[in-house]
Order: structure tokens, then sequence, then C-alpha cells
């Protein structure tokens, strides 16, 4: 396997810490200075200013590097054998040209991590994660007969968010991007090479990920920033984003779930059905890791339920427990991510409860503890639960997609 | 017989038809599949020259179930012994042999005290190995399962080891895990009798008397009802299998020879049946295997079929053999140096001390023959005048070690370890090199393509902590019961693993028949 080689060409003991092939700009913009290690490459928190790169988001566009996102190619006679074995859903209805989102179990029927699977071309795929995936994935290759590729490090990659992320593809050369549906890959010409271009993101948002040999990840970032100047294009940080994918109601591995092969406790994993995604999980399929214990589970009942929360007050319920009454309750549940949404203008949180509790129409109290002036104070804030993302525009999927 | 009814089990060895037999007796239907052209597997009897025969592979019989030779009435279906009670012969390089017989040592060099030692350790290690005998007919218990009968099946076993008594169970529990070449050295004198005895322990495994497990192994060849007694069939081992196999025909079942399954089909999430090398489909709602767990589940399966996770573990059972099996036909019994003719039938094993045999592992665990080669030796037709031609005599001895995969080529490897026997059984009975009329040798490597032994290991898997009871073959499907719907392992690879015992056969069938019920 490729990536033996391409730790020692990469001499990772050396330097523990890598940059990215866009470095020289993000490091030029990054005013603030503010820096943060995933999965060790360097990445920025913030650039200028969280609120308004957030802004840029929703009312331009912004620019965010996801080069360290974990990439796997995977082709070969057995590629699409191998990831319906290892994926929940029916990876053949992912057809040339489409993007899946997924998530992955091991047997138990825990998740390990989430993810996309990008069907580049006929019997092609690239399989995205947010964990290092490398060694469940050469495991579960034992019998397929496939070619996987660590490819995190060959390919440079560029989220661009928003609502004039369209108009500023198309300024780039990318004629006819307004066409990409939802989920679409698309190939367009670039710098005497190919530039490959997803309607996929993490914002909940009219966006597109863009994906590049890194000899030319910089002749890509100079053209989106010289063309897109006239429609508010700005580099945005994690923080930034973080606000966005909570309020595009998007689920995080180590945030709201611990990926079950780094749980050591039996209760800290969750299913697909514990996390919301059991529209991910295809029955009909007659093996996949976790099919038995997950069909075990449909007829049990599950341990957990994730909810989505809207909470009274402004004041962000990070890490909050929730109670069932506003006094002398029970823990319930306990909320895994928050923030106070600018769009929905909403104090939003996700929670793993326990059954069977955070249905509809639940009484529902997140303890929230907060400072002022070094101050502590504590708040029982009242909760609803609710139905679907807190941001969810129809420019989401609108195509052909507008310039705004 | 609708297909659905139909109950394949893939392999005609002794663990598949003790399964078949009790499924059959239950009212089954059952087909036994055999890719060879007999029935027996490793328990088989082969023509080695004209007029000479011999076991195959397991070659002395000390673990056969009483309860399954009576309960599927082997007397009755041709099984008889031509010798019961085999003493063991230690033979010194110089000087005084050494009996071993029962509970006594004799011998007129062994020190008073080995003599007394020698008793009580006997003893001892016996009591310890019925501890783990009373497992064997328990399935055993599933763990995180949380059912009450997991939690009794566990519970007996931490009674059974209590009613040791305080100061046994101490000694159990500190000499299970660790190495026979400490418990010898704490115990006696007598090199030749600590290599004896040291041998029992590695015998078939892939450990020295030095690596941990050995012990285990040892308790584990002293469980069962014979407690290690040594007995001979009559017309070698496949005499068992074939017994076996008449019960189980008796019974009702179909057994066919001749028939290797390629592979095991799937319709869904359940198996359909198998299909054969030559292309015939056998459709059945039910597959036991009695071959060995990644036989059946990733060469006839497919790892494709199951999960990831116990695929892993499926592909990390250790299951590399280390023990070779030599065969002479003799134009007439050798004379063993220094040994009185009427001991020359007993089993005689050549290891004078445990490091000798210390250093024949060393080799093979570096991928080369051992230079001086320990052996059990048996000459059967001493006692079983059906295995060779008037006058004539045949030998069959397991040669310690032979490593499963040799550095140099399976071809070399097969001649130079038979030559180092040759030379180790020259000194033992000078001449004998000049009686042999016919050799043959079978390192792990021939063991594994003629058996169809993954790793050419006797017991399908070594016998260790980690892999045994509610461990073996894998955590969470030491069951009977495999991850697939409608597939069932019932060989050595199972508990309580191999020695021609039954008893993974039987617990298999009342598995199958248990959870029928349970449906």
């Amino acid at each position: 396997m490729s990536i033996v080689d391409d730790m020692n060409r990469k001499e990772h003991f050396r330097t523990s810490v890598w940059p990215t092939p866009f470095h020289p700009r993000t490091s030029a913009l990054n005013t603030l200075n503010e820096w943060h290690r995933w999965k060790d490459y360097t990445t920025a928190d913030a650039f200028f200013d969280e609120a308004l790169e957030y802004a840029a988001i929703r009312n331009a566009c912004a620019v965010f590097d996801l080069t360290p996102m974990t990439k796997h190619r995977i082709t070969g006679p057995d590629a699409p054998a191998f990831l319906n074995r290892l994926i929940t859903r029916d990876v053949s209805k992912i057809g040339a040209g489409r993007v899946g989102y997924c998530v992955w179990c091991d047997d138990n029927g825990q998740v390990i991590d989430d993810g996309t699977i990008f069907h580049l071309r006929e019997g092609g795929y690239r399989l995205c994660s947010q964990e290092r995936q490398l060694d469940w994935l050469t495991r579960s290759a034992h019998g397929f007969d496939i070619e996987m590729t660590e490819e995190t490090h060959e390919v440079a990659a560029l989220a661009l968010q928003g609502p004039t992320s369209c108009a500023v593809l198309k300024a780039i050369g990318c004629t006819g991007a307004e066409n990409m549906k939802p989920f679409d890959i698309a190939y367009f010409p670039f710098a005497g090479d190919e530039l490959m271009v997803s309607r996929t993101g993490f914002t909940g948002d009219l966006g597109y990920e863009l994906w590049i040999d890194p000899p030319r990840a910089l002749a890509l970032w100079d053209a989106l920033f010289e063309k897109g100047a006239n429609h508010g294009i700005r580099p945005m940080g994690t923080h930034a984003l973080e606000v966005a994918r909570i309020e595009a109601g998007f689920i995080q591995a180590q945030v709201d779930f611990l990926p079950a092969d780094q749980a050591i406790m039996l209760d800290r994993s969750r299913s697909p059905f514990e996390l919301d995604l059991g529209r991910l999980v295809d029955f009909s399929k007659p093996n996949f890791n976790g099919r038995r214990a997950l069909l075990a589970e449909k007829e049990r009942g599950s341990r957990f339920r994730f909810v989505r929360l809207d909470v009274e007050g402004n004041k962000p319920a990070r890490s909050a427990y929730i109670y069932n009454r506003p006094k002398n309750g029970d823990v319930v549940g306990t909320v895994t991510s928050a923030e106070w949404s600018p769009s929905a203008k909403a104090n939003i949180a996700f929670a793993s409860m326990h059954m069977p509790w955070g249905r509809p129409g639940d009484e529902l109290y997140a303890e929230i503890y907060y400072q002022r002036e070094l101050k502590w104070s504590r708040v029982m804030a009242r909760c609803r639960v609710a139905e679907g993302a807190f941001w969810d525009p129809p420019r989401k999927r609108a195509t052909p997609a507008a310039d705004f | 017989m609708t297909d659905r009814n139909r109950i394949v089990i893939i392999g005609a060895g002794h663990n598949g038809l003790v399964c078949a037999a009790y499924l059959a007796k239950a009212g089954r239907q059952v087909v036994v599949l055999e890719a060879a052209s007999q029935v027996g597997g490793a328990a088989a009897t082969r023509e080695l020259a004209k007029g000479f025969r011999v076991s195959g592979c397991a070659h002395v019989c000390y673990q056969l179930d009483g309860g399954i030779a009576r309960e599927l009435a082997l007397n009755s279906h041709g099984l008889k012994w031509a010798r019961e009670g085999l003493k063991t012969v230690a033979l010194a390089g110089a000087g005084e042999h050494l009996v071993l017989d029962g509970s006594r040592a004799e011998s007129p060099a062994l020190p008073d005290a080995d003599r007394t030692a020698y008793a009580d350790y006997h003893a001892r290690m016996r009591s310890f190995a019925r501890v783990l005998g009373k497992q064997h007919h328990r399935i055993p218990p599933r763990i995180g399962g949380g059912g009450r009968s997991d939690l009794m099946t566990a519970a007996a076993l931490g009674l059974d080891i209590r009613r040791l008594g305080r100061d046994s169970m101490r000694e159990f529990l500190r000499i299970a895990g660790i190495n026979i070449f400490d418990v010898l050295e704490e115990l006696f004198e007598s090199p030749l009798l600590k290599g004896a005895l040291a041998f029992d322990a590695v015998l078939g495994t892939n450990l020295g008397p030095r690596s941990n497990n050995s012990v285990l192994a040892l308790l584990h060849r002293l469980s069962g009802d014979a407690q290690g007694g040594l007995s001979l069939p009559e017309g070698g081992m496949g005499s068992v299998s074939e017994a076996l196999a008449a019960a189980a025909r008796a019974a009702g079942a179909t057994i066919r020879v001749n028939s290797p399954v390629a592979r095991i089909t799937m319709e869904g999430d359940r198996v359909s049946g198998v299909e054969l090398e030559d292309g015939e489909q056998v459709p059945a709602g039910t597959i036991v295997s009695n071959a060995d767990p990644a036989q059946t589940l990733l060469r006839l399966l497919g790892a494709r079929h199951l999960e990831t996770g116990f695929v892993h573990r499926i592909r990390h059972i250790r299951s590399k053999g280390m023990a070779a099996k030599l065969h002479l036909a003799l134009e007439a019994m050798p004379t063993i140096a220094r040994l009185a003719p009427e001991l020359a039938g007993e089993r005689l094993v050549i290891a004078p001390d445990p490091g000798y045999i210390e250093q024949a592992f060393d080799a093979a665990k570096y991928g080369q023959c051992s230079p001086e080669p320990a052996l059990e030796v048996t000459f059967p037709s001493v006692y079983d005048r059906t295995l060779a031609p008037a006058g004539k005599h045949v030998l069959s001895a397991i040669v310690l070690y032979a490593p499963f995969d040799p550095r140099a080529s399976d071809a070399t490897a097969r001649q130079e370890l038979l030559d180092r026997a040759l030379a180790v059984l020259e000194r033992a009975a000078p001449g004998i090199r000049r009686q042999v009329i016919a050799s043959e040798l079978l390192l792990p490597a021939d063991i594994e393509r003629e058996f169809r032994i993954t790793g050419g290991h006797w017991h399908h898997g070594e016998l260790a902590l980690d892999q045994l009871l509610m461990l073996r073959p894998v955590p969470g499907a030491a069951q009977y019961a495999m991850p697939v719907n409608g597939l069932w392992l019932c060989g050595a690879g199972c508990h309580p693993g191999g020695g021609v015992m039954g008893a993974a056969g039987r617990n298999a069938a009342h598995a199958m028949l248990a959870q029928e019920k349970a449906a």
C-alpha cells in the first residue's frame, strides 16, 4: 500500500504538524494568527473576525481549507462490494458523478465515523472522513479485490460556501456550474489541468467543494480571491464553520459522538439510530458491518435518541445536562454541541437523550452555567425538541443555482 | 425432504461424524460431504506400502469421549482396541531408560524423591485436568450476553475451580498460565523424567517447554475420560472414524466421500447450500462445518459475507502446526538399545531432557527443522497384526519440530527432517535404517494440504488461554453458531478443541437442537 511510501516520503517523524498546500495564502491572510492542529495539519481557527467570517458564509461566500480531511481512493473490481460491506447504506444507489453521505459501523453496530463517498467516475471512489480510517479500511479490505490509497496529502481541497459561491465558480471558468445538482460532481478545465468540483459542504447552504492537485493549489486560491473580490469572498476558519454546521444540523465525530473504535466504556458509542441517522441504514443489503447488531437493536429498542433543541434565552447550552423537571429532576440527556444561531435567531443545541426522552413535546430543561465578570451563574433553560435543521434555505437545493 | 430441512456437514472428520450421528438420531436429514476418498480426516488409516497400513495423522487415542462411545454404541459398530493402557518409555541417550506406567515412574536410576514427587504430580495434574474436562460437555458462555444459562455456565467453571480446595485452587491458578519447564524444575531432579513430561506438554503445539500455555496444553491432553491413558484401536485410528461413520449411517445420515466442497452458497443473509468442486449444488438450510474456522469462514464462505471485526479475529487465530508425522514400513521389528523387547511396543519418547526439546523448538521458531528432533515413537503392528505383513512392522512417530513455513523449500525440509529423525532413531535402535522398506514424512504444510487444516495444526488452532473455552475459536462465536444465519462449526477449532474426542461435534449438535427448540 502506497501509504507507507507516502509516510516515508513525507518524513512524518521530522515534522509532526504539516502546512497544507494553501498555507502561503492562509498564513498571509490570518491577521489573528489563530491556529490549531487538525489531524496533524495546521488549520486556522479564524482569520480576521469570526462573526464576519460567519456572515460571509450566509451573505456572500467564504473559503475553507479542508485539505486535512481524511481521504481514501478506492478502486478495483470489488470497490462497490467493499464499500457496501463497509457502510450501512446501499452504495449502488450512488451513481457515477454523485456524492453520498454515509456512516460506517463496527460489528456491534456502533458508528466508527461518518463521511462522504464520492463516486468519481465509473467504479472509482473517494471516501472522505473526519477520522483516520486506514486501519479499519485495511482490515475491511481482506477478501476484496480492491486497491486503496490514503490520498489525504495528494489532494488539496477547498470549501467555497455561501450564496455567491456559484457566481465565483463561473467567474473562474467553471462554465455551467450552476446546473450542478446538490451532491453532483463535475470536472472543469483549470490552469492547464482539471479541477474537480462537487456541490457539497458542511454549512447547509449553497456551496461547493473544490479538489485539485497540490501544485495547482495556490493558483486556485488566487483565482478565487481575484474573481471573488466583487462577490464578497472571505477566508473562514473552523470557528465560523462550527456555527454554520450546527445551524445546518450536521453532527461531528469526537463532538457529537465518540468513534466506536475509540470508545472503551460500552455506553460511550452510538448506533446510527441513536444519532438520528436511521435513514442511512439499508437492511435490504444481505450483509454490512453492524447489520446483525442493528437488526437486534431495531427489535430491542435503542438506548439513546439524538435531538436538536431550541433552548430558551441566549446563553449557549454548551455541555449542559438536560433534566426532565426544572427542579429535582433526573438527568435525561447531555448537550453535545450548542451555539447561538445568528441566522435562525435562536439558541440551538444538539443533545444525546436517554430513551425515552427527547420526544416532540417533552418538557426538558438545560442546566446552563455562564460567567459574567468572572461571576458564575446558573440557569435552567426550557428546551423544545425541534424537527429538522435550524437553517435550510431553498437556495441550498435550487438548481440551476442563482447568482445572488 | 425439502432442501430447507437438509443439514449439510462439511467434512467427515471425527467431530463431523459425531455431529452427524447426533443430528440424525434426533431425526434430522443429514448429508456429510467428505473431500477425501475415506472418512476420518486426520483420524484415518492409510496405506504406506503394499501390505503396510498406518494411522495417517493422529496415531494414539487418548481423549475419545466415553459418553459418546457409549451413546453411539461404537463397540457394536466395530470399534475394537488392539491395546489399552500403553506405557510410556522415556529413552535415555545412555544408561537406564525410564518407564511411566500410570502413577508409577520406574527406573533404577531414578532418585526416590522423584518417584514420590511423580506420584503426587500425576494425581495433581489429573485433578486439575478434571476441571477442564468438566467443561468439555458445556456450551461455553457468551461473554456479555447476560443470558441466564451463560451466567450459570460461567459460574459453574468458577465453582469447579473453587471445589479443588483452597490450596489446590491456588496452585491451579498459579500454574495454569505458566510454562511446564518451570513447574518441572520445581518438582524433579531427573532430566530424563523432566524431558518426558515436558514432551507431553508441547506435543502437537507451537510451544517449547519454556513457552507459557504449555501447562495448559498438558492439562488439555490429560482432560477427558481417559485422563491421558493411551490406547491403540485395532486397524489404526481410521477404525474410530469408521465406527463413528457406521453409527451415523445407522442413525440415518448419508455420508458421501470424494465430494470436496468448493464453497458455501448464500441466499440473502442466510446459507442456501454448498457447491462441490465439480460444480454440483447441494442445497441445504443449515451448514455445519467440521473444517477449521479459517478454512470454513474465509475460504469456503468468504470474508464479504462476514463483518470486518469478526474476519479480523478469525484471521488472527494462531494455528501454525509444528509437528511432523513419520511413517516407516520395516522389514522386521528393530531392537531398541538397552530395552527389554516386551517394552518395545509401548510408546517410546525420545526427549532426554527439557533443554533438548527447547533447542529443537528454537530452530523451528526461525524456520528451520530441528537438528535433533524429539520423537514420540510407536510400533502399532506389535499389538495389531492387521497393519503389516507377518513378521514385518510399521513405525508411526511424531517428530518435533517442523516449521510450517520452512526457509528452505518444503521438499528440502522434508528430506532434511527425515534424515535427522532417522539419525535419532538409529541411535536409539541401531540398524533400523537398514530395515526401512518405505518411508514417509508429513510436514505441517503437507498436513495442511492433505487434511485441509489451515496451518497444519492438529487442533485447528493453538490450545492457549486466549483461544480456549469462551474464546474458542474467537470471542463472540464460541457457541458453535457463526454470525451467518444457518452456519455452524463443529470441529476442533471450537471448544473444547482437538484430540480425537468428539465433544465439539456433540456440543454443536446439542446447540443446534436447542436453538431449534427455542425458535
